[in-house]
């Protein structure tokens, strides 16, 4: 026991391990909240212009262009995506950590496009009639009608989305970024403690998804609770 | 008011509404009856472009609807709606419901919108539900409140679209007298139905619809009392 809080010291304490480590938490916390947030707005204006763009001729090409997007994003793993905008798209960059944020936002957009649109789907047909019938717009009908509804059913599963974006971004380190896992990764290298920093990275990823998970709940409690239908 | 010329519409190569010709004059109550997929339905949502017809003419207050540079959320606003299952927005309370489309569209103060909603619904029997969210409301006191928010915006006409297929029995003679009020006020209202009774006390005219066309028309005694068309005998042997 003591020789294990010894080793422990050693590498969290005298070679700076923990601080190391936290660096990388925050560069992780950075990504994943940069890329939610790019994530949400690609996903909303994807999803919004494929409703407005369906079912009018003249707009096809927008909801094909929405469709490709969907699909291509979809089918590409996303380190293979950080691959390529790392070593192909900006390789300009210095600071890792902007490109990561990108695709991982460009990446997340994708599957926020497809939970917003089936919010909006969730919402009853006769919402859409009934705001209609009484001459408001399809824009307006849509904003005051139908998001607020779809809202919903759209928090959780972004929630849900960001718990998930939280975990992918371990793989920022295939492109050097040093983000909480590659950072475990390097403590272990460089105190030559193969174990401790590795174990430690998986226990902050799990105290930090188990928070979320909390928060996440408590938000769709209030929902519940707020939803006086 | 509302002419109709030769109104048709297809589903995906399926002939529902095969040339309706009908006007409707101010003051008049339209009902329109028949049997299930006869077209009914659809015929009053082409009357708003809910469905957008695939031939013909929509003449409202002066301007042809189907033509392409009419803005159709204007007449809209002139055209009240009503339909079977309420669609009332369950995330607004009664009053934000009633004063939603007036605040936005006719830039009606919102005091002023108040007032008048609160009016209309003291007057549908429900002024004490004003802060009421829909689902706690019954069946026939939802529909009430559907009325309400399409008088609100104060239109020329009111469609109904079976306004009481999806009400419990004991709830149905509410909203008819709330219909039959407004009939007496000299609305213009077109309403599907299958409440022989109302058409028959509150209309001025029946319409009845079969296979996509109008294949009787007259007073409601001409249609009850003497129907001449075979398929209106049998509709009526089987309704009455």
């Amino acid at each position: 026991m003591d020789q294990w809080l010894d080793k422990l010291h050693r590498t969290f304490i005298e070679k700076n391990g923990l601080e190391q480590i936290l660096e990388g938490l925050g560069n992780t916390l950075l990504i994943t909240a940069g890329a939610l947030i790019i994530g949400v707005i690609i996903g909303v204006i994807i999803a919004i212009a494929k409703y407005f763009s369906e079912d009018v001729p003249a707009l096809k090409p927008i909801s094909w262009l929405c469709d490709i997007y969907v699909t291509v994003i979809r089918g590409i793993p996303v380190t293979v995506l950080l691959i390529i905008s790392f070593f192909i798209v900006m390789t300009t960059v210095q600071n890792g950590i902007i490109p990561a944020i990108i695709t991982f936002g460009i990446n997340s957009g994708a599957y926020m496009a497809e939970i917003i649109r089936s919010g909006i789907n969730a919402v009853d047909k006769g919402q859409m009639e009934a705001g209609r019938s009484l001459g408001l717009t399809k824009i307006q009908t849509m904003g005051k009608i139908i998001l607020p509804q779809a809202v919903r059913y759209i928090l959780p599963a972004i929630g849900n989305e960001f718990i998930a974006l939280l975990k992918e971004t371990s793989v920022a380190g295939y492109v050097a970024v040093e983000d909480l896992t590659r950072k475990g990764n390097i403590v272990s290298n460089n105190t030559f403690d193969v174990v401790n920093p590795r174990l430690f990275v998986a226990l902050i990823y799990l105290v930090i998804v188990v928070i979320l998970t909390q928060i996440l709940s408590v938000v769709e409690r209030r929902l519940k609770k707020n939803d006086k239908r | 008011m509302i002419s109709v010329k030769n109104l048709q519409k297809n589903f995906e190569g399926v002939e529902v509404l095969k040339g309706i010709d009908v006007t409707i004059n101010k003051g008049d109550v339209v009902c329109v009856i028949g049997p299930s997929g006869s077209g009914k339905s659809t015929f009053l949502r082409c009357l708003n472009l809910l469905e957008q017809p695939t031939g013909g003419e929509i003449i409202f207050e002066g301007e042809n609807l189907l033509d392409k540079k009419v803005d159709i959320n204007k007449h809209r606003q002139k055209m009240g709606m009503v339909f079977q299952q309420f669609n009332l927005f369950p995330h607004m309370s009664v009053l934000e419901n009633l004063i939603c489309a007036p605040t936005m569209l006719k830039k009606m103060p919102k005091n002023e919108a108040i007032e008048k909603a609160m009016n209309l619904l003291n007057r549908v029997g429900l002024g004490d539900r004003a802060d009421s969210y829909p689902n706690q409301l019954s069946g026939g006191q939802k529909q009430r409140v559907a009325i309400v928010r399409a008088l609100c915006m104060e239109p020329d006409v009111m469609l109904f679209d079976e306004p009481t297929s999806a009400l419990d029995p004991e709830m149905v003679g509410e909203v008819l007298d709330v219909m039959k009020e407004l009939a007496k006020e000299g609305m213009t209202m077109v309403v599907v139905t299958h409440e022989m009774g109302f058409a028959r006390e509150v209309s001025n005219r029946v319409l009845f619809l079969d296979e996509g066309l109008i294949a009787e028309e007259g007073s409601p005694q001409q249609i009850f009392n003497e129907p001449k068309c075979e398929r209106l005998q049998s509709f009526l042997a089987k309704v009455l």
